[in-house]
């Protein structure tokens, strides 16, 4: 696969969750390419397999059967450590509830995928890291601690640090799902530029009706498959 | 620092009071555990240095006299070069006939730092209180000295007056009060029907009372005019360099000398064995503080993966293994082992400091008149090692619990 290709692709995705009686098919065989510089709305409604999708293709979970390749590499059925290093290298996170590490600051927070991807010394990293910030507009809070921050500002914290490492996809569950609709757009517009700007996938899900017209492609789910 | 330290710093903060308490459990357990071995070891080795400052390292008594011989093995043709060790047994022989060579063989082991010769009979003694029966040992003084602490022993009177005068004695301190005799006075020693004065030129205390009721030293010259043994010995006294090492040396100059040999290690044992048991069986006890501080640990460390499950998951996220997961958990149990550890260690040290100036008065079977301790490293290396095995065993359940979550679960909300 080249660099013109999907940077991630997947194919015949099947997922069950639950066990017994309550065992649920969630995803029915999706196949899903992302592209990069573009950004991947995943719509539709609840419980129909959206953010299991987002956590197949984020390598956070195990398909039951079907392939994932991140960079034409096969990564689905790899060992633990070789999916967390790709999710390190390849993959940046942005969950509907920030789930920013309240005990760091913005900064330290920032900083925490460089310290383990290494690539950076300590003063790159910071710089970068301020960079990052700077970028999301929250240059003059970057040693405020999570809980100092408001909702809408921790989220583009998480933003920054999604692209800490220069990821290559950047997945995102309901990322203004928590948001106002000023702090919506705002997330969103960022998300879109930076993806745009340094060529990454965003592959996003959302019930925002909004966030889907404005993105680049639309693929709307139900009971586990693409319609 | 690496990321994982980090991480394990700021997570400690998370439930600060209860990594606090289990901190203090740590550093009291640790501490409590090396002043109980320092106390426990103390009074050991207190007792050690008293039994060899009165008894010696070694006691050269009864020879042994075999009586297995062995025979020329008579072959087919006659004569043969074969000896049968005939089986017969052995004799004992109370005494020593010729304690000066024995004494000489003796002084040529190596590790051997002192002999003397000891003659001892049981005597009635007689003062103008009362009568009572005694030990009376004979001594050459400097040869004795040699292989015991008499000299600073002494609490009334002294050895110089005991040196010049051919009649002086040296009475144990219970024997002089029960007597109500002091350096100057006399008494009467009376043995197979014949009297003789002596004058007490000191009183000695060992602080073992069955010693100090009952032993009286006086010249080997005089002791054998008095007990009519003009040869022979009772049994010699032998110090030793190196003390620790007395029952090999037993096991080797009873070959030599054909005489038994008893170690101070198997006269004493029963003691020992007792205080043993005492220096275990308090370790277990204070070890306790240890145990419960771990299981806090353990429960601390249990909360706070629960209470982290989300970030455990948004690190996973990052790239970070389960490895570097469970040892962010592993370093907390680490920093608060270490601080605990660091704490204990000056608490027991401060704390057996001030025990050993507690006045307490022991007589019978040594004399102090304070607590006694024994400063060892190996007591602190002890405490830090159970610390160490309970603290990071308590921390290695939850590390692998975190480790083990699965990240996709956590963020769905199905973990745990």
């Amino acid at each position: 696969m080249t660099a013109a290709g999907p940077v991630l692709r997947c194919a015949g995705l099947h997922r069950y969750l639950g066990h017994g009686a309550g065992r649920v098919h969630v995803l029915r065989g999706v196949s899903f390419e992302a592209e990069r510089g573009c950004v991947h709305a995943i719509v539709g409604p609840s419980g129909c397999g959206k953010s299991t999708l987002l956590y197949q293709l984020g390598l956070l979970d195990r398909p039951d059967d079907g392939q994932i390749w991140i960079n034409g590499e096969t990564i689905s059925n790899s060992s633990d450590a070789l999916r967390t290093a790709a999710r390190g290298r390849h993959l940046g996170f942005v969950f509907q509830f920030h789930f920013l590490l309240l005990e760091f600051t913005a900064l330290e927070n920032v900083m925490m995928p460089m310290r383990k991807f290494g690539r950076l010394d300590e003063a790159g990293m910071a710089t970068r890291a301020r960079r990052l910030l700077d970028e999301v507009g929250l240059g003059d809070k970057t040693h405020r601690l999570g809980t100092e921050l408001s909702g809408g500002e921790q989220q583009r914290v998480a933003v920054a640090r999604a692209l800490a490492n220069e990821p290559a996809v950047i997945l995102a569950d309901e990322p203004t799902g928590n948001l106002d609709q000023s702090n919506s757009a705002m997330v969103f517009d960022l998300l879109a530029r930076l993806a745009r700007e340094n060529g990454q996938a965003v592959v996003l899900v959302t019930h925002n009706p909004e966030i889907a017209r404005r993105s680049d492609r639309v693929l709307a789910m139900r009971d586990g498959v693409f319609v | 620092m690496s990321p994982n330290l980090r991480i394990a710093l700021r997570f400690l903060t998370a439930r600060k009071r209860a990594m606090f308490m289990s901190l203090f459990g740590i550093m009291f357990g640790v501490g409590f555990f090396i002043v109980t071995q320092a106390q426990t070891s103390g009074f050991e080795s207190f007792f050690i240095k008293t039994i060899l400052g009165t008894n010696g390292a070694l006691r050269i008594e009864d020879r042994m006299q075999a009586t297995m011989f062995p025979m020329e093995a008579d072959g087919a043709a006659g004569g043969s070069d074969f000896l049968i060790a005939g089986e017969g047994g052995r004799k004992i022989i109370p005494g020593i006939e010729d304690p000066f060579r024995i004494s000489e063989a003796v002084r040529r082991f190596k590790n051997v730092s002192g002999v003397s010769i000891v003659l001892q009979g049981t005597v009635n003694l007689s003062t103008n209180v009362s009568g009572d029966s005694v030990r009376v040992q004979g001594v050459n003084i400097d040869d004795h000295l040699a292989v015991s602490d008499l000299a600073s022993q002494i609490v009334q009177g002294d050895l110089a007056d005991y040196r010049l005068t051919p009649a002086g004695a040296l009475v144990g301190s219970v024997l002089a009060s029960r007597q109500n005799l002091h350096p100057g006075d006399t008494f009467t020693l009376e043995w197979n029907g014949e009297a003789r004065r002596y004058r007490v030129s000191a009183v000695y205390e060992t602080g073992v009372s069955d010693i100090d009721r009952v032993r009286v030293y006086i010249h080997l010259a005089e002791a054998r005019s008095l007990l009519q043994k003009p040869t022979g010995a009772t049994f010699i006294q032998v110090n030793l360099f190196d003390h620790e090492r007395a029952p090999e040396d037993a096991v080797r100059i009873q070959e030599v000398i054909g005489h038994t040999v008893a170690p101070w290690q198997r006269r004493e044992k029963t003691w020992l064995d007792v205080f043993r048991a005492l220096r275990f069986s308090s370790a277990l006890t204070v070890s306790t503080i240890i145990l419960i501080s771990g299981l806090a640990m353990f429960n601390t460390l249990a909360m706070v993966v629960m209470e982290k499950t989300k970030d455990i998951a948004i690190l996973r996220s990052m790239g970070y293994t389960r490895r570097d997961i469970a040892r962010v958990f592993i370093w907390q149990g680490a920093i608060v082992l270490a601080a605990g550890a660091i704490l204990g260690c000056v608490f027991g040290a401060v704390a057996t400091y001030g025990v050993s100036k507690l006045p307490i008065r022991i007589r019978g079977i040594f004399s102090t008149d304070s607590f006694v301790v024994a400063w060892s490293p190996w007591h602190y290396v002890a405490a830090v090692t159970i610390a160490a095995v309970v603290v990071m065993a308590a921390s290695l359940i939850p590390a692998r619990r975190a480790a083990r979550l699965e990240p996709g679960d956590v963020i769905r909300g199905t973990a745990l």
